[in-house]
């Protein structure tokens, strides 16, 4: 083969496998940063959630599997949180305002999760709670008081929670629902708090 | 033959491989990697140098095997711009973080599909073609960094947003300096050019 030949065949065929790479490692173009890679999997393929020990605000030890049957609503906190976290508060009371009321409990439900649980005790989950209406039985504010189930449960939403310099924690936020059949099935953006309601009435 | 004064070229190949494997240590990884800053504009460059010193150290008689074996400069600079395209993804930076394969597909793919190819295609390139490495690279720094500095949310789940706009200053600021250095050498360099005749092949000097 003459060297233009040969220059042309392997350009033609890196440039082919190059964006082939491309392509799939962005899930089509789609999916730039691992946040969005994460939305995008959960849609293709909702994924089963691990089993693992709550405590709510009111003291109850209690799973996410207790929620099978029903649609549930998953946000994550940490109660010292002074920023993203307080408008957390409000955008899940929001939702609860939006789905209708005789669904609320019985087809529907909302838990807010701590991921840290040396500093929120029950104490502190039942006063984030009362301050945005939480009432502990359509929507409860819980902890993980195990550390390794805590790892498996963040793992398997996707959360990263890492430290920041002012002694909170910065990590990815989002709206998260459980299916009725324990899987987790959306993840959206927390600005999209009435599309992420709709999502949800349509499937009651 | 136990020869006790070894080749230098291979001294200097063992010395590399040192560092190599002290750069995939877990504490250097840990701390490298610990902000965006370090990842993006530490360890990643280092591991493409360690790939540019490590083809240099070549006899030049494989590298213009290779060369010519793969079909010239083209596909080199192609491979090593893809290659390096997917390491200024946000995306593959958490993957190296949460995915040992990822974090050895770093390790593997730095050296060896950026620095190695720019190597192998540097002598042929013109000067038009190595103006379009570095305009390209300077480029795709400046665009990323600015894009970090204004993105509303964070990029990365594994770093501060602090962290990503440092980043991102950090690239600009980084990519002015470059650019000024390359335009300098432009004008009083001599590297930049194409080869020296009778060079014999030896001027494989990135800029």
């Amino acid at each position: 083969m003459n060297p233009v030949k040969r220059s042309v065949v392997t350009t033609t065929l890196v440039i082919s496998l190059g964006s082939w790479f491309f392509w799939w490692a962005t899930d089509g173009f789609t999916a730039f940063t691992a946040e969005t890679a994460r939305r995008v999997e959960i849609l293709r393929s909702p994924r089963p959630l691990p089993m693992v020990t709550l405590e709510d605000q009111d003291g109850n030890k209690i799973s996410l599997q207790d929620y099978e049957g029903r649609l549930l609503a998953v946000d994550f906190i940490y109660t010292s949180c002074t920023t993203l976290c307080q408008s957390m508060g409000m955008i899940f009371k929001q939702i609860r305002d939006l789905i209708p009321r005789e669904s609320l409990g019985r087809d529907f439900a909302l838990i807010s999760i701590s991921f840290d649980p040396d500093h929120d005790d029950t104490a502190s989950l039942k006063k984030y709670g009362q301050a945005y209406g939480a009432d502990g039985k359509i929507w409860r504010v819980a902890r993980v008081p195990d550390k390794a189930e805590l790892k498996s449960l963040l793992d398997a939403f996707g959360i990263v929670v890492i430290p920041d310099e002012f002694g909170g924690y910065e990590h990815n936020t989002a709206l998260h629902l459980v299916g009725r059949d324990g899987r987790l099935r959306l993840i959206t953006d927390i600005d999209k708090a009435a599309p992420f309601a709709e999502q949800v009435v349509a499937l009651l | 033959m136990s020869s006790p004064t070894l080749p230098r070229d291979v001294k200097y190949g063992i010395g590399l491989g040192i560092l190599y494997l002290l750069l995939g240590t877990p504490m250097a990884r840990d701390w490298l990697e610990a902000t965006m800053s370090r990842h993006m504009l530490v360890q990643m460059p280092l591991l493409v140098i360690l790939g540019i010193i490590g083809c240099r150290l070549l006899p030049v008689r494989w590298q213009n095997d290779v060369l010519a074996r793969v079909g010239g400069s083209v596909p080199c600079v192609m491979v090593a711009l893809f290659a390096s395209s997917y390491w200024m993804l946000p995306r593959a930076l958490d993957a190296a973080l949460t995915e040992p394969l990822a974090e050895v597909g770093k390790f593997l793919s730095l050296p060896l599909l950026v620095g190695f190819p720019l190597v192998l295609a540097w002598r042929r390139l013109t000067l038009i073609g190595r103006g379009f490495v570095w305009t390209n690279f300077i480029s795709m720094l400046a665009v990323l960094g600015w894009l970090y500095i204004v993105a509303p949310v964070r990029v990365c789940n594994s770093y501060l947003v602090n962290d990503q706009e440092h980043a991102g200053w950090y690239m600009v600021i980084g990519s002015i300096l470059l650019f000024v250095w390359w335009l300098a050498t432009l004008f009083i360099g001599s590297g930049v050019g194409p080869n020296k005749p009778g060079g014999n092949g030896s001027g494989t000097t990135l800029a």
